[in-house]
This record gives C-alpha cells, structure tokens and sequence, in this order.
C-alpha cells in the first residue's frame, strides 16, 4: 500500500472522532492523498492554495484556537521554504501544527533538483522544540499517526509517498522517541533512516558474506534522537555507519556524531548526499548516482570496521 | 463599556502615558509605532471586544492579534489600564525574564492572544483564528493590527487572499497607515501605492478614516461587524509617535528611538 494512501485514511479515520484533527494543504492534496477528505469535512480539510508561509502561520493559528492542524506539501516547501514561519509561528509560539513533507531527498525523481530536499532535517534540527520523524514503512506510518496527534508539540513528518517495502508486522508497537533495533549484530552498527533502511539491510547481507555481523537500527526519529539505543549499540559493535537520504551534512550523520563524540568516541562512516544538489532521474537511478546503495553501505561499514583496528 | 467623547480621550491619554512609561523604564523602544495604535487600541479594549481581564483565556473570547508584534507595549498599557495584570509589571518591559518582551508572546502575558513579530505572520495566524471560530461557530469577532511598512511582506497577501476566499466576516483588520517605516516614508522605501484600492480588489470590505478619531473607529467597526461574507480592513490614517511634539518631529526616527528621564518626564506633562 503507498504511504499516502495510509496517511491519507489514517487521517479520515483519526478526524472521524477527533474534531481537532485540520487538515491543509498547498495546491498538493493529490500528490500527498488528501483531496478526498474535503468531501467528508468540508470545514477541517482544505487548500490555501500556493502559499506555504501562509499555510503555516493559518495552521499556528488555528492550534492557537484548540485545533490540531496537518500541513502538507512537499518535503522542500514544507520545510526550508517556510522556515521563518515553523520557527516563529509555531515552534517559538508553542503551537501544535503537524508538518507533513513528502517526497524526502531523492525521491522527487523527475521533479529534480528544485524539489529535493537535501537540507529539510538540517533546517528543522536546528528548531528548538522540533521533533523530526521519518516512517519506514506502511505500518509504521500507520501505528505513528495516532502518537503524533497525541504529542502535543510540533512534529516534522518526513513522508516517501510511494509503497515501501514492509519492514514490520501488525503486532510492531511503536514509541515515537524510541529507535527501532531491526537486526541484532556485534561487530558495526548500521543506524539508517527512510528509504535506506531497506539498503542498509541489504548491505547486512552482504557483510554477513564476508563474515561482519552488523547490527541495524531503523533511527525513524531523527530529533530528538535516541542517543541511548545508539550508544548501547556502540558500546558493543565499537564502530557505526550512517545511512540517509539527506545530506550528510545536518541529518542523521550529525545528530549520530553529536551523540558518539561527546559519550562515545567510535569510528564513523557515513553514506548520504555529499554537500550537492539533486537532479533529475528516477530513483534506482538516483540512488546510484549519489551512492545511496546496500552496496555503498557495505563498503563504508567495512572501512568502520578496519578503522576500529 | 465607554462610549463619549472625553472618556475616550481621557482613557486614550492615560494608554499613552503608560505606555511611554513603559518604555521610558529602560529609555528606549519601538514609541512610534505605539503611539499611533493607542486610539484603536483604547475603542477595542473599552467598546468593542467582549474579553474578561479576569480570565483571559475564556472560550469564545474576541481577539486581537498585534501582527506588527513591535507595538506590545501599547497592546500592555491598554490590558494593563484593563486590569490583566498590574500596572507595575509594565516596568518590567524587556527585563530579564519579564513577562513582557518587546514583542507580543502568547505564552506570557495575559490577554494577549498570539506571538508575534516576525512581520507579516500574525496576520496569517489572524485568519488561521477566524478560520477556526467559524468551525466552532462561537461568535467571536477576530481583530488584528498590521502595519503599512508589514504590509510590504508577501505573506500578507498570500492571507489577505485566502480570508476574502473563505469569506472571513469575523475577520476586522486595521492597518496602522502612518506611512513611516525604519528606513524612511513608506512612499520613498517601497511605495504601498493606492492601498485601500488594493485590499478591495483581494475581496475586502474597505474603510479608510482618521485614526486618532475615537467615533470614527467604533462606527468603522460597528459597520465591518455589519458586513457579510468579506473580511474587512480599516485603514486608519495615524500620525507615527501621535501624542507627544516631540515624537512626532522625530519621523522616521521615532520607530525605535531612545527616551531620557527628561524627555519622559515633558512627554508625561503634554499627556496631561
């Protein structure tokens, strides 16, 4: 099932019986899987039209007034281009809008460089208050919605609309501020996030091949990150490698780095975007281009390995 | 509720004297732009917003949201000569750890109803609010306070648009028109050019008058709450620093100027 249409129905489900639940969207509703809502709610789902700033500080101020506002639009809009109004109207503000970005890093595909969000952890990271979630799969998405509306704060959803493969079961309990340990290992700790999950298990794969047994963490909670899971991890493998769709700069890498140098000080290597723009492409082909692969993984686990000697 | 001439104008003087002893406590601030609001400020607060200093967060309540968030120490003198809080707190202004920042904070003082400051966005906040009154059907008639140099942000027209589309008749905005901004007249920075003329082609209801006219305002608005299915704004014709000589000859200047114990002290005299 495509993550959007989960996201979509969750939404209808949730707003069914909570009359807090808004929903507003940015000329966008089709792509993110919402436009169907207004149908049913004609007065708490609705489009501002082009006008991402707007949208944010309407939202702020509709959580001002007792609502529980998602906002949606893509990853880079959602984010960077409204940055003033996140940090201002509702984080500075304390009020609890839900932002939804879709289409994270590469996977804007043929939209290109324009529409692909580098730098939207980066940007949101340095928000105080901000809490940054990435969902993995369907079910994830699914158990996460109700805990999101729960928290009462404001949360970044940084949503890969398509299918995704499933890494969970129906019976996976989700905690939104505790990282997922989706394979148990000893010698190099894997701690992934969205898409490269999935490569990252890969890349499991192929270590166990040359006898390294890696140790894979699903990080779907970027900020604040679960530093003791992490750090739990490395005290046992004594080595990490990171893995985002993001720039390697002010994502996951960083938010690792900050937790391992200050507590535990093991060798990092990192697999993301390297400080460049995106281009056009789809996303197999993408995923080369930028080394987003299980077997780029690999190798950078075998170099945190080597570097432990 | 007040409703003649000199009690307005006695209420309007006393809002002045306190916000420029607000101010005046430190000896420096944004007097300008509070001057000028201090008209509107005394209509809303003793007219026509149905508040309760005793319980400022009541269900249902009128608001105001001070999008140009740089005027929060007229916005603290009017809830303050109200009875939201004491009127020693207004010393505290920009102190460590006040509850009163230059600009306005929800979270911290009473009575006021959104945070504010990056300009352009209370605004946008503003409609978010009448947006969610009308969901609630509570009633409440939503105010905010932009002014003419805010106005050259984007954003408010990116809000201006959606609120004459959802057809926001809770929605009674007012642009502080003192045609002055920081860096100058309006008209030499970047010029708003017909202003009332632009807001009626976003679908507004427009009024413009003279914003230092107690009467003016209160029949502008009574005649805003009239109107249905538009939001309406009010172009107050306003003197930047209005009140006080010499404030007034200080321009551009009086945006964010500094004030000696003397000067004060004068300024308090030709409140009188």
């Amino acid at each position: 099932m495509e993550m959007r249409a989960v996201f979509g129905s969750e939404l209808d489900r949730m707003m069914e019986s909570d009359e807090r639940i808004v929903v507003i969207d940015s000329d966008l509703s089709k792509a993110n899987g919402t436009l169907f809502l207004r149908n049913k709610y004609p007065e708490r789902a609705f489009d501002v039209g082009v006008a991402e700033q707007n949208m944010a500080s309407v939202a702020a101020g509709l959580a001002s007034y007792g609502f529980i506002p998602f906002i949606t639009s893509f990853c880079p809009f959602a984010t960077r281009r409204i940055c003033d109004q996140i940090a201002i109207s509702i984080a500075y503000a304390k009020q609890n809008v839900k932002i939804v970005g879709t289409d994270p890093g590469i996977s804007a595909e043929l939209n290109g460089g324009t529409h692909m969000s580098m730098e939207d952890i980066g940007v949101i990271r340095s928000i105080p208050s901000m809490v940054i979630f990435e969902p993995v799969d369907a079910v994830q998405l699914k158990k996460s919605m109700p805990k999101i509306v729960e928290y009462d704060g404001p949360v970044y959803i940084r949503l890969f609309r398509k299918a995704q493969p499933q890494i969970f079961n129906d019976d996976y309990e989700f905690d939104l501020f505790k990282a997922d340990v989706i394979q148990e290992g000893k010698d190099v700790t894997i701690a992934a996030s969205g898409i490269m999950l999935s490569e990252s298990l890969k890349a499991g794969e192929l270590l166990r091949q040359k006898g390294i047994n890696a140790e894979i963490i699903n990080v779907h909670t970027i900020k604040p990150i679960d530093s003791d899971t992490i750090l739990k991890s490395v005290a046992k493998t004594g080595c990490i490698v990171t893995a985002e769709n993001h720039n390697i700069i002010g994502g996951l890498r960083s938010a690792v780095a900050e937790v391992i140098c200050e507590k535990c000080q093991v060798p990092l290597r990192s697999v993301g975007v390297e400080d460049i723009f995106g281009e056009v492409g789809t996303l197999e082909e993408l995923k080369i281009r930028f080394g987003l692969t299980a077997e780029n993984v690999a190798a950078k686990a075998l170099e945190a390995v080597e570097a432990k000697k | 509720m007040i409703m003649d001439k000199a009690s307005f104008e006695e209420k309007s003087k006393e809002i002045r004297r306190l916000t420029l002893e607000c101010i005046g406590n430190l000896g420096v601030g944004h007097i300008g732009g509070c001057l000028s609001i201090v008209d509107v400020l005394t209509v809303l607060y003793y007219s026509q917003m149905n508040v309760d200093p005793a319980n400022p967060k009541m269900e249902g309540r009128d608001r105001l949201i001070m999008s140009k968030g740089h005027a929060g120490p007229a916005l603290y003198a009017t809830l303050a000569s109200r009875g939201f809080f004491p009127k020693d707190e207004l010393y505290t202004l920009n102190r460590l750890g006040t509850n009163l920042p230059s600009h306005c904070d929800m979270n911290k003082t009473p009575g006021v109803d959104m945070t504010t400051g990056a300009l352009g966005q209370g605004f946008s906040c503003a409609v978010g609010i009448a947006i969610g009154s009308k969901i609630k059907k509570d009633g409440a008639y939503i105010y905010t306070i932009i002014g003419d140099g805010e106005s050259q942000e984007g954003q408010i027209w990116e809000a201006a648009m959606l609120a004459a589309h959802k057809k926001l008749d809770n929605l009674i905005a007012f642009t502080d028109y003192n045609k002055l901004q920081i860096d100058g007249p309006t008209d030499e920075v970047n010029s708003l050019s017909d202003l009332p003329a632009k807001w009626e082609s976003f679908g507004w209801h427009v009024q413009r008058i003279d914003g230092h006219d107690h009467f003016a305002i209160n029949e502008a608005i009574e005649k805003a709450k009239k109107t249905e299915g538009k939001p309406s704004m009010i172009i107050l014709d306003t003197i930047k620093g209005k009140g006080v000589s010499f404030i007034e000859a200080a321009g551009a200047g009086n945006h964010n100027m500094p004030i000696t114990k003397e000067q004060l002290e004068a300024a308090l005299q030709e409140l009188e």
